[in-house]
């Protein structure tokens, strides 16, 4: 059992929780994930570590409220209990000096990019950032992101905050104006997809964690499975990052889409209780 | 003599099909007596020659013909530590039952049906856990990996006086038999059962922990005197060919994992989803085929097909699940083999096409080597597809270990007798050194492990 310290909505529908995990918060790296269970009841899902505290023996994850995991997830307080955390897992993100790193984050994508960013950062690599989502209301870690980089770009969809556009026209402002080594792309897909093409153009190096539905976490299931390269890898034991430009996105989206039918059902079902118990 | 075979009364097929409650009932006390009644006594008793660990056939079942079960359930966990688990799914038929003298006669004693009973009644009934005082070494012990190999490594090792941690990457202890073989064929309690009987003997029992990722094994072995690997065959064979990535196709593992271990089948009460098809492909033919087979029937599919690319005589499933499958009503299309997935727009799958099979001259594994029948493609409709054509070693440890041994396929290298690796300090046994294989010999490597580590510890000499 870890007994949750914070558990807050920090943005529209992306909820922040510290919870005690002792040993993931002294093992993990930058790049590595959890998988936790909630309750008896619960799936097996997996967060990237946002942050950690070894200190305290916490991590930090974000979520974004998309289904029933995740909305059992926003209804639990401090002083509650998560029921099994399982990690860390996966490989850790190749942290060294590349010269000048971009780092382009896309909505809830920020908070698994935040680590990376900071290690690179301290690895002595000159850090530009990048960070989009549809509206001011979604950004999170904007600030500590902002003071990390030695440039940084805000885009937004709607204009809300920082300039009306896409990360891609950051990337392509950044790219413009001199050599950047390395790509760091972490959000939707569909933006990974296109920093990827852009990239794949102009020849950098481009590294995205991606988010596939996973089970065991352990690559005993192959549920994670993604093609890269032509082979077939699994997102959790051989990555969760990759080389942007060997992987098949197409497929990516299209396998994320397996359990829409049943988890709207069943989020819907959940909430339905919800009601009844008069909790939401 | 009474020579007629004891039948175990089982669920009927149309009510079995409809639940996930065991299917065999098991014999009542009366019944187990009068299968003892069979048994001849052998002078050699070639049965006990058949087993992989030897266990000591003819004096439990004498002991059953007695009535003394306790005395039976004794005799077999002198070289069986899980008995109610080997009861239920070790293939008899190719091991203890088949060297049976009664075998081609009357039909042989039922051994497995015997074992499950004497262990069955201790459970129910007897409840005599023994827990020993003995004296502590002061050595300590990680164990990775909490199957059946596992498992009794750590429970040797606990009864000779080492402290024993047993790691283990998912949140649940117990390998293949929590997260593989359902609930319908080993009830889950059983495998509680045996696991809580081991913290009780002072096992310390770490879920969540993958060890290769957080902690290397060298990080082990600066904090234990000798570590023992059981991280089993877990990692899932594809048959690469095109549209495996369609939504629909899962690896045996990924769907009886879903189902056993997060208990999808009362999905939505439970949170953990799986797609239930109305028509289902299974590929492959062993026992994880059929329990995947078995466990989509019992899901609701209305159509449950089994591909297999050879005949039913070669199929290496356990007699009594193909038997079971057969009467559940799964349609078996033997001499076939998969070629290609199809899927609609929205990449949901619609099909699997294969193309029919003919045996040809035998090959390596003495099995009649199966061969494509040109121009026989023919289509399955189905809308979930379980591939269940193998499993290889777990690689994670192996990957993260420089230094240690590992076979062309993955597997980490032993040496047969002591279990040793390559690395010092390190014994490793069960799925991960030998492949494939059951659980009974999965227990006795884990068995012979832990001698061999209670020698090392001794004397400390490699
Ligand atoms: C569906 C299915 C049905 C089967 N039916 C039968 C049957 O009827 N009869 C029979 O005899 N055999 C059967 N088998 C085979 C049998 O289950 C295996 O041979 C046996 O379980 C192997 O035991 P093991 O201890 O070596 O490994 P496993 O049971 O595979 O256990 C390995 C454990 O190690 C853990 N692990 C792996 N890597 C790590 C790591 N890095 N760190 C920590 N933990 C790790 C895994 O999570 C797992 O819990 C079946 C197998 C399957 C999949
Ligand atoms: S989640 Fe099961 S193999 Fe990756």
């Amino acid at each position: 059992m870890h007994l949750i310290r914070y558990n807050e909505i920090v943005a529209e529908r992306v909820g922040m929780m510290i919870v005690e995990a002792p040993y993931v918060a002294e093992h993990r790296k930058a790049g590595q994930f959890i998988i936790l269970i909630i309750d008896e009841f619960g799936e097996r899902v997996p967060f990237t570590i946002a942050d950690a505290d070894s200190k305290e023996g916490t991590i930090t994850i974000y979520y974004q409220i998309v289904g029933k995991s995740t909305d059992k997830l926003s209804t639990l307080k401090a002083g509650d209990f998560i029921k099994d955390i399982a990690g860390p897992l996966g490989h850790a993100t190749e942290i060294k000096k590349y010269g000048t790193v971009l780092c382009i984050g896309g909505g809830i994508g920020m908070a698994p990019l935040y680590p990376i960013a900071e290690a690179m950062k301290s690895a002595g690599n000159r850090l530009l950032g990048v960070l989009g989502s549809r509206n001011s209301s979604l950004l999170i870690l904007e600030d500590p992101f902002k003071k990390i980089c030695d440039e940084f770009l805000l885009f937004t969809d709607d204009g809300s905050a920082g300039e009306k556009g896409f990360v891609t026209h950051g990337l392509e402002q950044f790219s413009s104006g001199g050599k950047i080594d390395l790509v760091v792309a972490i959000g939707p897909v569909p933006m990974m997809k296109a920093v990827s093409d852009m990239t794949k153009v102009t020849g950098i190096p481009t590294l995205v964690s991606l988010n596939s539905i996973m089970v065991d976490g352990t690559g005993m299931c192959g549920g994670c499975r993604v093609t890269v390269g032509g082979k077939t890898l699994f997102t959790c034991v051989d990555g969760p990052e990759f080389d942007a430009h060997e992987v098949d996105f197409d497929e990516l989206m299209m396998r994320h889409k397996t359990y829409r039918k049943e988890e709207a059902e069943s989020h819907e079902l959940h909430r339905h209780k919800c009601r009844l118990d008069g909790m939401i | 003599m009474n020579k007629e075979k004891q039948i175990m009364p089982e669920q009927k097929p149309e009510e079995r099909i409809k639940n996930f409650d065991e299917v065999s009932l098991g014999f009542s006390s009366d019944m187990a007596v009068l299968e003892a009644q069979r048994c001849l006594q052998c002078k050699n008793s070639p049965c006990v020659q058949g087993c992989p660990v030897n266990v000591n056939i003819p004096a439990f079942i004498s002991k059953i013909r007695d009535e003394k079960f306790l005395d039976a359930y004794g005799i077999i966990k002198g070289t069986n530590s899980l008995p109610a688990v080997c009861g239920r799914v070790c293939p008899q038929e190719s091991q203890c039952e088949e060297r049976c003298v009664l075998r081609n006669k009357f039909g042989s004693v039922s051994i497995g049906k015997l074992e499950r009973f004497v262990a069955d009644h201790e459970r129910n009934t007897e409840n005599v856990l023994e827990i020993r005082d003995t004296e502590k070494t002061g050595k300590r012990v990680a164990v990775v990996g909490s199957g059946p190999a596992g498992l009794t490594a750590a429970g040797e090792l606990i009864s000779m006086g080492h402290d024993v941690t047993v790691f283990e990457a998912l949140h649940s202890p117990g390998g293949v038999l929590v997260y593989g073989i359902p609930e319908f064929r080993l009830p889950k309690d059983i495998v509680h059962y045996e696991i809580d009987a081991l913290v009780r003997a002072g096992v310390e029992i770490v879920t969540n922990r993958v060890i290769g990722i957080s902690e290397s094994l060298d990080d082990l072995l600066e904090k234990y005197d000798a570590v023992f690997i059981g991280t089993g065959a877990g990692l899932p064979s594809f048959l690469n060919i095109p549209g495996e990535n369609l939504q629909g196709v899962y690896s045996a593992n990924e769907y009886l994992t879903r189902i056993n271990l997060m208990k999808a089948y009362m999905f939505p009460e439970y949170d953990t989803p799986v797609i239930r098809g109305r028509r289902v492909t299974v590929l492959g033919g062993g026992n994880v085929a059929m329990d995947s087979a078995r466990t989509a029937l019992r899901l609701g599919s209305e159509e449950v097909h089994l591909v297999y690319r050879r005949s039913m005589e070669e199929m290496p499933a356990r007699t009594e699940e193909i038997h079971h499958a057969e009467e559940e009503g799964v349609i078996f299309d033997l001499l076939a083999n998969p070629v290609e997935f199809l899927g609609d727009e929205n990449g949901h799958l619609k099909s699997v096409r294969c193309i029919r099979m003919q045996l040809g001259a035998p090959d390596d594994s003495g099995r009649r080597r199966p061969t494509e029948v040109e121009g026989s493609e023919f289509e399955i409709e189905t809308d979930v597809a379980i591939v269940a054509v193998g499993n290889g070693p777990n690689p994670i440890v192996q990957r993260s270990t420089p230094g240690m041994e590992t076979s062309r396929r993955g597997n980490i290298v032993v040496d047969g007798r002591t279990m040793r690796t390559s690395k010092k300090g390190v014994f490793a046994g069960g799925d991960i050194v030998s492949g494939a294989a059951t659980v009974i010999e999965a227990m006795g490597a884990g068995r012979n492990a832990a001698s061999s580590i209670d020698e090392y510890l001794k004397t400390g000499q490699w």
